[in-house]
């Protein structure tokens, strides 16, 4: 009995290691959200120009949405951004977007000209007020409202199909029939 | 001694951590100014995690430097600032670990690893000095006992020895 106190110590090492090795996977930037099953913060946006349908919160309610916060500047949203075309031709759920912190307005409506428009309303925060009011940490960022309008689910960084399939399609489908 | 030290400090002053505060970004009221700045320091910024939305020139730490000075010019104490943070981004924007249930093991941590460390030199001290590993080192150190056999030999070579006088 008396020797097993000697594995103490490469136990604790072997504990430390799985540790460690478990946190390297770990995406640092990724922060718990603290606002999941809380009521989207409210405000309202104004919209891109001459493209009409402006966000605020209280579009947000009534049915399952998505919003996404993008920007002209953002690289990953480029990458993300053909699957949100494919998921707003297929109709499944209305994406909104936040258009986050735009030098010009314009810049956003020249990137949705190139890149395709996948979303329903668009609101422009310039500022950032809104984007924070979401804990917004970066772009992009895709936040999934149940339809009284209370955020359920924050995805950050660019949707890939895999997320879309695997996180996003099952909870949508769960919210509608159980919300 | 002052012809030395007054550069040294000057040096050493002129390399101090550098805010990012921009010009524009400024308070008119310095007191207000001032009280943005202590509030700015204890917010980590979420886009360079390990600087303060003070230090950092992310323009996401720039734009809650505003919000915090929007804050106070509405009238709001510093830790009301701090809370409308915090409720956005959680406990993780304080750069000053807050003390509750769940971060007790942060807090307390460093104190039960030395008590432990106390008590474990203890037992090994009392048991070395007294009895436990002592006697149990002699048990396992100690030659097993003789065969009959070399009980006999033994004894024989001893007697042989007393006789031929003190050969050792």
């Amino acid at each position: 009995m008396k020797k097993l106190i000697y594995l103490v110590p490469i136990v604790v090492l072997a504990a430390l290691a799985v540790m460690f090795t478990v946190g390297l996977g770990r995406d640092p930037k990724t922060i718990p959200s603290v606002l999941i099953d809380r009521p989207v913060p409210s405000f309202a946006l104004e919209a891109l120009p001459d493209r009409g349908k402006p966000l605020s919160s209280t579009d947000l309610t009534g049915q399952v949405t998505l919003v996404n916060i993008f920007g002209s500047w953002c690289v990953a949203c480029i990458a993300e951004h053909p699957i949100l075309v494919n998921i707003s031709k297929t109709g499944e759920v209305p994406i909104h977007g936040i258009a986050w912190r735009e030098k010009d307005p314009r810049d956003a409506m020249r990137w949705l000209g190139r890149h395709g428009d996948p979303y329903d309303r668009v609101g422009h925060d310039a500022d950032s007020r809104v984007a924070i009011d979401f804990g917004v940490t970066g772009a992009p960022e895709t936040f999934v409202v149940d339809p009284k309008g209370v955020i359920r689910y924050k995805h950050i960084g660019p949707v890939t199909t895999e997320v879309w399939e695997n996180t996003l399609k099952p909870l949508i489908a769960q919210l509608r029939k159980s919300p | 001694m002052t012809r030395f030290l007054l550069p040294i400090i000057a040096v050493m002053m002129a390399a101090s951590p550098v805010a990012a505060v921009q010009p524009d970004e400024m308070l008119a009221d310095p007191v207000m100014e001032l009280r943005a700045r202590e509030i700015s320091k204890e917010l980590r910024c979420v886009v360079c995690q390990n600087e303060s939305i003070d230090e950092s020139n992310a323009e996401l730490a720039r734009d809650l430097r505003l919000v915090v000075r929007d804050r106070l010019m509405q009238g709001d104490a510093d830790d009301q600032v701090i809370k409308y943070v915090v409720d956005r981004y959680g406990d993780y924007v304080l750069l000053r670990p807050p003390f509750k249930a769940s971060t007790y093991i942060l807090w307390f941590g460093p104190l039960l690893f030395a008590v432990l460390a106390v008590f474990g030199g203890w037992r090994f001290y009392k048991a070395r000095g007294g009895s436990a590993i002592a006697a149990t080192v002699a048990a396992e150190s100690a030659p097993p006992p003789l065969s009959a056999e070399e009980r006999r030999k033994l004894d024989k070579l001893l007697k042989d020895t007393d006789g031929a006088g003190d050969t050792a």
